[in-house]
């Protein structure tokens, strides 16, 4: 085997060398054409110079296989390559037809898209890089191997021959240069080659890994579908072929099978990612009003539907923890008092009014905190279920508490640097206000309105800079509206007050004499406010006249504070009602004490024994004490149930009665109530999305005493999702001035942040120090609620455990702790503001990079004409030493602005002038500038610019080779 | 959706999942909603198109004042129509899809706003876009001196060469900053 191979490599180099005496003659014919040809490229296409070489290399690569197949030697020649031989004679032979083919397709592609022209450039690159695989991987089915050394031999006899020839050559620091150029481009593809032989299968397997790469970002590309499937199947063959083809003997099996499963994982995850989209809920809905309302109003369904989903998940802890195991495993209904309808109540505990207070049965359900055993384990399984109600109850709010923070943190990652606000403003304005997704005529011809007003009204601003009357009436106009709306808010505040003050004397009398409106009276009066105020907070905030976008922060901010107050006054009357709970208890607990000793006293005395059985008592009968948290938990649900009521009240009869109305009265009435009046109602954005926040922070702060709260929570959200879709689409009318959504959707998240914070604090009060109830709920019988984790670290685990926790608990090391955090908190932000320091430091300097740049184009553009002429006289622009990644300063562009000149306009001209003074003094070589744009935006600028440059020259190319 | 499935064909539904930013779901519904499109005859051809006027007849598209030049700018016909065909139209879905990247999007967008197709945009590509974004009434234009003062502030924050016009690299640089952008640039079938 080896041997054979040692042979036909002789074989081969004796071919080859034959062959190069003869290339070396034909050389010499073709140098002075060549040479021409080549200098005047390099004259034409400097400014894009390795791109330019690329795509040449893709030509010479394109000759190649047919010249192949007269020579086989000359292969090797071709593969170590990048000589000029070769590629001249390469591009002479064969490429023009080719060449002109391309240009052709060019030209009829450049007048569609001028723009795309660097990702075409590109896509030559690696189409040629393609090719380039291609030949090699023949080569390797053919089974030749060529040993690292020979070829190393063969490149350096190549290498002084191209010197030579460069020296001789007119231009041959020009061709040098391109070398180089091309060398550093290449020399990637070089390398592989020269260790072919060892590290043959390293660059095959890296060859496959590009072409992985580039099937997994050719969507990234914008060609036209044709090409990228075409581009797509090309590598998928290639992969195919070649990846069994790597490793040898059992390598190669296992090779094998990794691939396999990569393939297979491959096509796993996309399905998986397919099962993943189908699984998101109502996106049709979604997308449905979205086309009709924008995206401002769709991102409230978002919200609604990501609510959902985290509710679902809490949810399924609250149920799957607490609720089933006591449903499966406890006591079941009337075996105990607190599972049990006292006697008094049973006749009317079946009643609906009853019911629909959450009394009766509904109160000695699973739903309400009080119907939980206190138990220390249950069931088969020794679960505990006090414990887990505990860590349940806390462990929601932990868990809600991580998923909106990272979901914020994920909004604010996508927010991008947020740009300087200002700078762009117009732009913007022309370039994205268009909402793509608005798919109906009513809302596109409200769009056009609202964007022609925007347009003027931002050039009204630019144009006389605000009149001062003006901003003085602005102001007031903002603070009366701020003041009145103060007023609003005290208001309210003070008659929840009122309320709740009038409902705990209320609370006093008896149940029968009062009437309905005055049992619900809180409810009724915070829903009522929750109605009235929002609409008339809108109405002043009229009077502030601000961009429909910031109207809308504030108006959350206004229903927010309302809410909010509302909330919190009902908090506190609800632990009023606690308290006053709390001592009828301890009399109640300390009458049942006191009886229950007496009958133990009196047993032991009449029986006259120690083995007392308890008191035969039917459940039902025994004095029970009030149990505050389920009256707690009752308030909540009630609460959510009156505002769900009213929420979807006010849509049936705001918007569906209205819209019915309007729409069916339009016929017989005096004025057009489409147009005037009443019309449609909007879909009111900032009160949905706060009632939503706001419920969800009820659900919070409820869900500790009702774990049924949560289902009906979930309930509630689908229903809302499907009643509002279907509200929205058939009874109201997209907004006046449609606006776009933007990242409002962080600001939601912050108000339910702060909801968050504000729910978990009457909680953890609670949990911390109020005492629970004696008789009912999980933790009856401790003093406190989170004994049951101190019972459970004691009694449970092992006493190292405990240990630690005392000291954990110990204040000496809480109090450094504490200061830790704080030390370490001040610490990240000294290091957030320096990283903001650099940031602007580095804004700064793209800011400067920017300015001087666009300074020394216009100093190029005033004095372009002095430039060319001074470039065409100078003797051998070449003598400057090129950097060896950089192109030299392309002439070209200089004649493409002088082209452009006359386009400019005597402004830009004039301004042109002044920064050309800067820039003489900044930079007094004018040569010094280098076309390329710096940093990110590199590449384009030269590239992309005009129309001339591209045929222009694609044109002149082909004519001097013809 | 079985049929449709299997009009399309395993591989081809697998090689467009990997050439758009579309899932399998999307394809499937492009498909139908493109056959749908297709009169009876031509259903039967292979690889037909879609003149542009029945291509924008779909809701989505219908109102949209660019609708004409997306057509145009996607459309690989040789008689420069507008029509299209089930690739380029999901090459038109997946450039307006959720998940393409800004850059896909920018790039198409500029080609869209380049009315006159040379790559740049000058002052009579802006103009005809602030007609198309003011609507065709009267009197939602512009006058021209608004209009002027408009195009001349636009140039002033974008223009970063002073070339007289906008071309990609600047369009861009300006659009990536924008905060709303990739939201609204969407089409959604």
């Amino acid at each position: 085997m080896m041997k054979r191979r040692f042979e036909w490599l002789q074989e081969v180099q004796g071919d080859n060398q034959e062959e190069e005496q003869k290339e070396e003659l034909h050389e010499e014919n073709m140098k002075s054409l060549a040479c021409l040809s080549v200098g005047m490229e390099v004259d034409a296409v400097a400014d894009s110079g390795s791109e330019e070489e690329a795509r040449r290399r893709s030509k010479n690569r394109r000759a190649k296989p047919q010249r192949r197949a007269k020579q086989v030697s000359d292969d090797e020649e071709d593969e170590e390559d990048e000589d000029e031989a070769p590629r001249k004679r390469g591009r002479k032979k064969k490429a023009r037809p080719r060449d002109s083919d391309e240009d052709d397709e060019e030209d009829s592609r450049s007048v569609k898209s001028k723009g795309s022209k660097a990702s075409r450039r590109k896509a030559a690159k690696e189409e040629s890089d393609e090719e380039s695989e291609e030949d090699r991987g023949k080569k390797k089915k053919g089974g030749r191997v060529v040993s690292k050394k020979e070829k190393e031999e063969q490149n350096q006899e190549k290498k002084g021959n191209g010197k030579g020839r460069g020296g001789k050559d007119k231009d041959g620091e020009k061709d040098k240069k391109k070398k180089n150029g091309r060398m550093s481009s290449s020399s990637g593809s070089e390398s592989d080659e020269e260790s072919m032989s060892e590290g043959e299968i390293a660059a095959l397997k890296e060859q496959v890994e590009e072409k992985k790469k580039l099937i997994a970002t050719l969507r990234n590309k914008p060609w036209r579908m044709k090409r990228r499937l075409v581009l797509l199947k090309e590598a998928q063959e290639f992969v195919e072929k070649f990846e069994g083809a790597l490793g040898k003997g059992k390598g190669r099996r296992l090779y094998a099978f990794k691939v396999m499963m990569t393939k297979k994982l491959i096509k796993f995850k996309r399905d998986f990612e397919n099962f993943k989209t189908a699984c998101i809920p109502w996106e049709r809905k979604i997308k449905e009003v979205e086309s009709h309302f924008g995206s401002s109003v769709a991102s409230y369904f978002i919200f609604l539907r990501w609510m959902y989903g985290l509710n679902l998940v809490l949810f399924g802890f609250m149920f799957g923890l607490v609720v089933l195991p006591e449903v499966l495993m406890g006591l079941p209904y009337g075996s105990i008092p607190r599972k049990t309808v006292p006697r008094e109540e049973q006749p009317t505990a079946m009643d609906f009014s009853v019911l629909f207070d959450f009394g009766g049965y509904c109160k000695y359900s699973i739903l309400f905190y009080g119907y939980y055993n206190n138990l220390r384990t249950i069931g088969l399984l020794q679960f505990r279920l006090p414990l887990s109600y505990l860590l349940v109850g806390v462990g929601i709010f932990g868990y809600s508490l991580m998923v909106v923070i990272r979901t914020m943190a994920r909004n604010s990652n996508e927010g991008g640097d947020g740009a300087e606000e200002g700078e762009f403003t117009f732009s913007w304005k022309m370039f994205t206000s268009w909402d793509y997704l608005i798919g109906n005529p009513e809302t596109a011809d409200n769009k056009f309105a609202s964007i022609t007003t925007s347009f003027k009204e931002s050039i009204v601003d630019e144009q006389e800079n605000q009149k001062d009357e003006n901003i003085h009436l602005r102001r007031f106009l903002r603070v009366l509206a701020n003041v009145m709306i103060l007023c609003c808010l005290g208001g309210s505040g003070y008659l929840i007050y009122f309320v709740v003050k009038r409902s705990q004397e209320f609370a006093e009398m008896k149940s029968e004499d009062l009437s309905w409106f005055e049992k619900n009276e809180v409810e009724f009066v915070m829903s009522l406010l929750g109605l009235v105020c929002p609409p008339l907070f809108e109405t002043i905030a009229e009077l502030e006249d601000y961009h429909p976008r910031i109207a809308l922060k504030w108006q959350l901010g206004r229903i927010f504070a309302l809410f909010l107050g509302n909330l919190y006054t009902f908090l506190f009357a609800l632990f009023d009602e606690v308290t006053a709970k709390l001592e009828s208890e301890k009399s109640i607990k300390n009458a049942t004490e006191w009886a229950l000793n007496e009958y133990y006293a009196n047993y032991s005395s009449f029986f006259n024994t120690t083995d007392i059985p308890p008191p035969a008592v039917n459940p039902a009968d025994v004095v029970r004490g009030p149990c505050w948290e389920t009256g707690v938990g009752i308030e909540f649900v009630k609460l959510i149930v009156s505002d769900m009521q009213v929420t979807y009240l006010t849509i049936l009869i705001g918007d569906f009665m209205r819209a019915v109305i309007v729409r069916f009265l339009n016929y017989c009435w005096c004025w057009d109530l489409e147009a005037g009046f009443p019309s449609y109602g909007e879909f009111d954005i900032s009160g949905n999305v706060l009632g939503l926040v706001f419920n969800q922070g009820m659900i919070w702060m409820g869900a500790f005493y009702a774990p049924g709260l949560v289902g009906l929570n979930v309930l509630r959200l689908l229903c809302s999702m499907y009643y509002q879709c279907w509200a929205v689409m058939a009874c109201n009318v997209p907004h006046e001035r449609v606006f776009k959504a933007s990242r409002s959707n962080n600001f939601y998240m912050g108000l339910l942040l702060l909801v968050l914070f504000l729910s978990l604090l009457p909680v953890v009060y609670t949990i911390m120090t109020l005492p629970p109830s004696f008789d009912c709920g999980p933790f009856s019988g401790q003093e406190k609620m989170y004994d049951v984790v101190m019972e459970t670290i004691e009694q449970d685990l092992p006493s190292f455990i405990g240990n630690i926790f005392t000291y954990a608990t110990n204040p000496g090391l809480i109090m450094p702790a504490v200061l830790l955090m704080v030390l370490a908190i001040y610490y990240l932000n000294a290091v957030s503001k320096g990283y903001q320091q650099a940031n602007m430091d580095l804004k700064r300097k793209m800011q400067m990079a920017r300015d001087e740049e666009k300074n020394r184009r216009n100093n190029k553009d005033s004095t372009n004409q002095v430039m060319k002429d001074l470039e065409d006289l100078l003797p051998n622009k070449s003598l400057i030493p090129p950097p060896t990644e950089e192109e030299p300063p392309p002439p070209d562009v200089v004649i493409e602005k002088g082209g452009k000149s006359p386009k400019m306009k005597p402004g830009a001209a004039g301004k042109g002038v002044n920064l050309q003074k800067d820039v003489s003094l900044a930079a007094p070589n004018p040569r010094g500038p280098v076309t390329r744009a710096p940093g990110p935006r590199g590449g384009l600028p030269g590239n992309a610019r005009g129309p001339q440059p591209g045929p222009g020259r694609g044109r002149g190319r082909s004519d001097l080779r013809r | 959706m079985g049929t449709t499935a299997s009009q399309l064909g395993k591989d081809l539904l697998s090689e467009y999942q990997e050439l758009t930013f579309l899932t399998k779901q999307e394809i499937l519904l492009a498909h139908k909603r493109f056959t749908e499109l297709l009169t009876k005859d031509e259903k039967d051809l292979p690889n037909t198109r879609i003149p542009m006027e029945r291509i924008l007849t779909l809701p989505e598209l219908k109102s949209n004042p660019f609708r004409k030049r997306i057509c145009h700018v996607f459309s690989t016909s040789e008689q420069k129509d507008g029509s299209l065909t089930f690739e380029d139209f999901l090459d038109l879905l997946s450039a307006f899809s959720d998940s393409a990247t800004l850059e896909i999007k920018s790039h198409y967008a500029f080609r869209i706003f380049d009315f006159d197709d040379d790559g740049t945009l000058d002052c009579g590509d802006l103009e005809k876009l602030v007609n198309c974004l003011t609507g065709e009434t009267d009197d939602t234009r512009l006058t021209p001196e608004e209009m002027r003062q408009l195009i001349s502030n636009i140039l002033e924050e974008s223009d970063i060469d002073k070339d007289g016009t906008v071309n990609l690299s600047e369009f861009q640089h300006v659009i990536s900053r924008s905060p709303d952008f990739v939201s609204s640039f969407k089409i959604v079938l």
